[in-house]
């Protein structure tokens, strides 16, 4: 069984209201030096047989069409070792 | 003559759909129930795509309700013509079905906003806009947490260069949407989406803050009886 990770991330472009008040938050608690915050999501993808080429295409098929939405978001996709 | 038919679309987790179901019959027409897992249309003349939290915006909002069994209906017969305006989560739907350009992110402020929105038709030419005038201001309640619509440079300046910007915010900003767009539509203009409620607006008796929402079901129904 292979694990498959899919990190999905705001494209740069986008604002990211939620990760701008995490990083407005982080002084008050006593982090300093922090210039900013982003927010995503990671999926943690468990297959149940490798990770070789067919799944993984699979794989960023899933992520293409929900994971994501790529209009505004950008994914990678990596095999957990 | 029998009365147009327009499906209210119903989700796990939809709240707007009974309103929206009252509109429609307020203003003449048959409200006909559309359940998600059916992927039966029924033969209606439009559909009307509520708001609420389908599937609980897991994932994204609209995300996970733009495959469900209803929408594989709903996707192609809206893309062959068929009149559907989506409100709130509707309009979330729509822009995950790709039926409509862009996507509705979380509030710039963060907070959930409640309250009486003035906004203004830009784009009377859709079935569903018809009967108000252009540059009219209106009031319609909002009630959304991620209603800040984005779209990239390009996709933007299509949208306002081609007039398809319908409605945009007036007197404040509810959600840091680019340009203040409160709703768009699609090139055919029989899809629009908006993040206001017009189903929540035709009664004074309800304490709406007005009665502006009836344009939105006067303008499908006499649409759907000319045709």
């Amino acid at each position: 069984m292979a694990r498959v990770i899919v990190d999905v991330m705001l494209k740069p472009e986008i604002l990211d209201a939620q990760g701008q008040a995490i990083a407005r938050a982080l002084p008050r608690l006593g982090f300093s030096g922090v210039s900013a915050v982003r927010q995503g999501k990671r999926f943690v993808v468990d297959l149940e047989g490798p990770a070789d080429e067919t799944a993984l295409s699979d794989v960023r098929k899933m992520a293409e069409t929900l994971l994501a939405n790529t209009v505004i978001e950008d994914y990678t996709v990596t095999v957990e070792s | 003559m029998s009365a147009a038919r327009v499906g209210v679309v119903t989700f796990p987790g939809t709240l707007d759909d009974q309103d929206a179901a009252r509109a429609v019959r307020h203003a003449g027409g048959e409200a006909v129930p559309l359940w998600h897992a059916d992927p039966d249309l029924k033969g209606v003349d439009a559909v009307f795509l509520p708001g609420g939290f389908s599937y609980g915006d897991y994932l994204r909002c609209g995300a996970i309700s733009r495959f469900a069994p209803l929408m594989e209906e709903l996707i192609p017969a809206a893309r062959a013509g068929l009149p559907v305006l989506g409100t709130c989560n509707g309009f979330q739907i729509l822009c995950e079905a790709h039926l409509l350009p862009g996507a509705l992110m979380r509030n710039a402020g963060l907070h959930y906003i409640c309250r009486d929105q003035g906004v203004r038709v830009e784009n009377t030419a859709t079935p569903w806009t018809s009967d108000f005038t252009e540059g009219q201001e209106i009031v319609l309640p909002v009630k959304h947490g991620e209603g800040r619509y984005v779209a990239d440079e390009a996709t933007l300046s299509a949208l306002e260069g081609n007039g398809h910007v319908v409605f945009r915010y007036v007197g404040g900003n509810p959600n840091g949407s680019l340009n203040d767009i409160a709703g768009i539509r699609n090139e055919a203009g029989n899809i629009v989406g908006l993040m206001p409620h017009p189903e929540h607006a035709v009664e004074d008796l309800t304490g709406a803050p007005s009665t502006d929402g009836r344009g939105f079901f006067s303008s499908i129904l006499k649409k759907l009886v000319n045709l």
